[in-house]
């Protein structure tokens, strides 16, 4: 049985200016996505519920592609509590699992959101939770049920309370450009501009604390790299040499940032020690060297080089390596691949791939050696990987525009975000959050 | 008051112009002092107001200059080079209008040029930052083998950041691999 979801959820961000639209669209789910119903929670309170939290849940779930939620249409009854189910109905559904849950207004303004999660077959509870949350954290408890949900029920944590950066382009009144760098949930809401400039804004990359983020800005009329805190907004410039300075990646423990500089005359990788700027070059070629990005372990960097003609990825150790250490080419599949992305455990690498004149995103196991293209769509670039590696997230042009997107690392799940006015790219998925 | 300290106000502004980023013309260039301002008949103020390049008071050497940089019929009205895509390579079109500026600017070595390098938005971004540049310098080093001197070109790259041309085809991929000549004040 071949599932194809056309799930349209609008999702309106309450700014000054209500520029941004973002919808998310799962153009493709997947054939054996786990049945769940999630039941319409209950509500004690006056008016309508602050949030629907059984909606986030469930939109969370489907577009992890790994599950396929009921539609509330199709519910043959709406329990709030375990105790109140008849799991006998549930079978006839053939849905697996089952969430209820309840959320109550409690005198002093807070909320009290309950859920039990249930293994319909076993007729047995897998997890019940009670949170306590106020009111402009709802959305974010949500996606901590969503995680609860998945974590249990796949055995591997979900990546739902986390969060994207992404920069925006789009062309005011009087016709300027103005390029945003922007922060939202990872389900598009609550988007944030977190900076904002006339001048080209590319590359984000997150801390690993997830609590700054490196990005190159035109600011000044070329390229250079900066680190906003994105709380505070505060900022510093951090790489400001002649020629290129790009392409900004933090180390596994936030101490160094790799770039890319063309200061001493083509584009070479180096490591900057964050807390003495003092830098370190790692590749020596004629060619251009660029995009950098960090094994899990840190010892090592994957990079974009066309040392060898064309643009391949290769790999080179950075931590107490002999002088003159070379890098080693790691693909061979066509003649381009560019922009590497490592997965969290470091086993699967994300790039740009170009095949016939159209550029999608690939994914190399580097243990089994398995090439995949995953994507095929023409334009596609930016792989960046959700903090649990189960998703990769990256910029496609849709309808003339540009677009994010989301695939599964297997392939199987597609999903498109949709911003109504503008270009919208390079998107970087946030680390896990920290408290 | 009479016409005299407007004049004398004037010829501060042409001064104070000549030092600022929008002067193709040092200070130090021996037709900008004093400009022709200070010593100017009412008469040549109207030819002035008709022509913008004496506006700027840089003497007849640099006026002339900037009018060859203006001919619609010469190679130096053309400051876009356009190239094969992935290649940095320069065409035979572009090595002609390379050779005209580069002769100019070694007649004026007071005279300096930013190369603009720009890519497609096939690719990623990152590479494309370096093949701009990679592009600039291969423009950049015709121009030091013609003469040229090194500081006066300066290199910014601005990858595919920058379009010229918006839409998503070919044709518009060609018109944004290129290379910018850009006189400072043009």
């Amino acid at each position: 049985m071949k599932k194809l979801f056309v799930l349209l959820i609008p999702l309106l961000f309450v700014t000054s200016q209500a520029r941004a639209v973002l919808t998310i669209e799962i153009t493709q789910g997947v054939e054996g996505a786990t049945p769940i119903a999630i039941v319409p929670f209950g509500w004690t309170g006056s008016g309508a519920p602050p949030e629907d939290m059984d909606l986030i849940v469930a939109a969370d779930l489907q577009r992890s592609g790994f599950f396929s939620p009921l539609p509330v249409a199709d519910m043959v009854a709406t329990p709030v509590d375990s105790r109140q189910v008849n799991f006998a109905n549930w079978r006839a559904v053939n849905v697996d699992y089952l969430v209820v849950g309840q959320m109550k207004a409690l005198p002093d303004g807070t909320y009290q959101v309950q859920f039990q999660l249930l293994d319909v077959p076993k007729a047995e509870q897998l997890a019940g939770y009670s949170i306590r949350s106020r009111k402009p954290d709802l959305r974010r408890t949500a996606h901590q049920i969503s995680d609860i949900i998945y974590k249990t029920i796949t055995g591997k944590p979900g990546a739902f309370d986390t969060r994207i950066a992404y920069i925006t382009s789009t062309t005011d009144r009087k016709n300027s450009k103005v390029y945003r760098l922007a922060v939202a949930d990872a389900d598009g809401h609550n988007e944030k501009i977190i900076y904002e400039s006339s001048k080209p804004l590319m590359s984000p990359s997150w801390s690993p604390d997830g609590k700054q983020l490196a990005y190159v800005s035109f600011s000044r009329g070329r390229s250079e790299i900066y680190i906003q805190n994105i709380l505070s907004g505060q900022t510093r410039r951090v790489a400001a040499f002649k020629g290129i300075n790009s392409a900004p990646t933090f180390s596994p423990d936030g101490r160094k940032l790799a770039m890319t500089l063309s200061k001493d005359g083509n584009p070479e990788i180096y490591i900057m020690d964050l807390s003495t700027g003092k830098l370190k070059r790692v590749t020596r070629s004629y060619a251009i060297d660029t995009e950098p990005a960090w094994t899990p372990d840190g010892k090592a960097l994957y990079f974009t080089s066309d040392r060898g003609g064309s643009p391949q990825i290769y790999r080179i150790p950075v931590v107490s390596s002999p002088a003159g250490v070379r890098a080693k080419r790691i693909t061979f599949d066509g003649n381009y691949n560019a922009r590497p992305a490592i997965s969290p455990d470091g086993r699967y690498l994300a790039m740009v791939h170009r095949e016939d004149g159209s550029f999608r995103i690939a994914v190399q196991d580097l243990k089994a050696g398995h090439y995949r293209i995953l994507t095929k769509t023409r334009l596609d670039e930016s792989p960046s990987f959700s903090p649990n590696g189960a998703m990769i997230i990256y910029a496609t042009e849709d309808n003339y525009r540009g677009a994010l997107a989301a695939v599964s690392v297997d392939g199987r799940a597609h999903q498109r975000l949709r911003l109504q006015a503008g270009d919208v790219r390079e998107p970087a998925w946030s680390p896990f959050k920290t408290r | 008051m009479g016409k005299f300290p407007l004049y004398i106000l004037i010829a501060v502004l042409v001064l104070a112009m000549g030092g600022c980023k929008f002067s193709p013309v040092n200070d130090k260039n021996k037709g900008g002092k004093g400009g022709k301002y200070s010593s100017d008949t009412e008469q040549t103020q109207t030819e002035a107001e008709k022509d913008a390049d004496a506006r700027y008071g840089m003497g007849e050497d640099e006026a002339l200059a900037m009018k060859a940089l203006e001919d619609p019929n010469s190679l130096l009205s053309k400051r876009v080079l356009y190239f094969d895509l992935d290649s940095s390579q320069i065409s035979g079109e572009a090595r002609d209008i390379i050779t005209a500026h580069a002769e100019f600017l070694a007649q004026h070595p007071d005279i300096s040029i930013i190369l603009e390098g720009h890519a497609d938005e096939r690719g990623t971004r990152e590479y494309n930052l370096a093949l701009g540049e990679r592009r600039a310098k291969s423009v950049q080093q015709l121009f030091l083998l013609q003469g040229v001197a090194q500081n006066q070109i300066q290199i910014i790259s601005f990858g595919e950041e920058r379009p010229v041309a918006l839409d998503h085809n070919e044709s518009a991929w060609r018109l944004n691999r290129r290379v910018e000549i850009l006189y400072s004040g043009y």
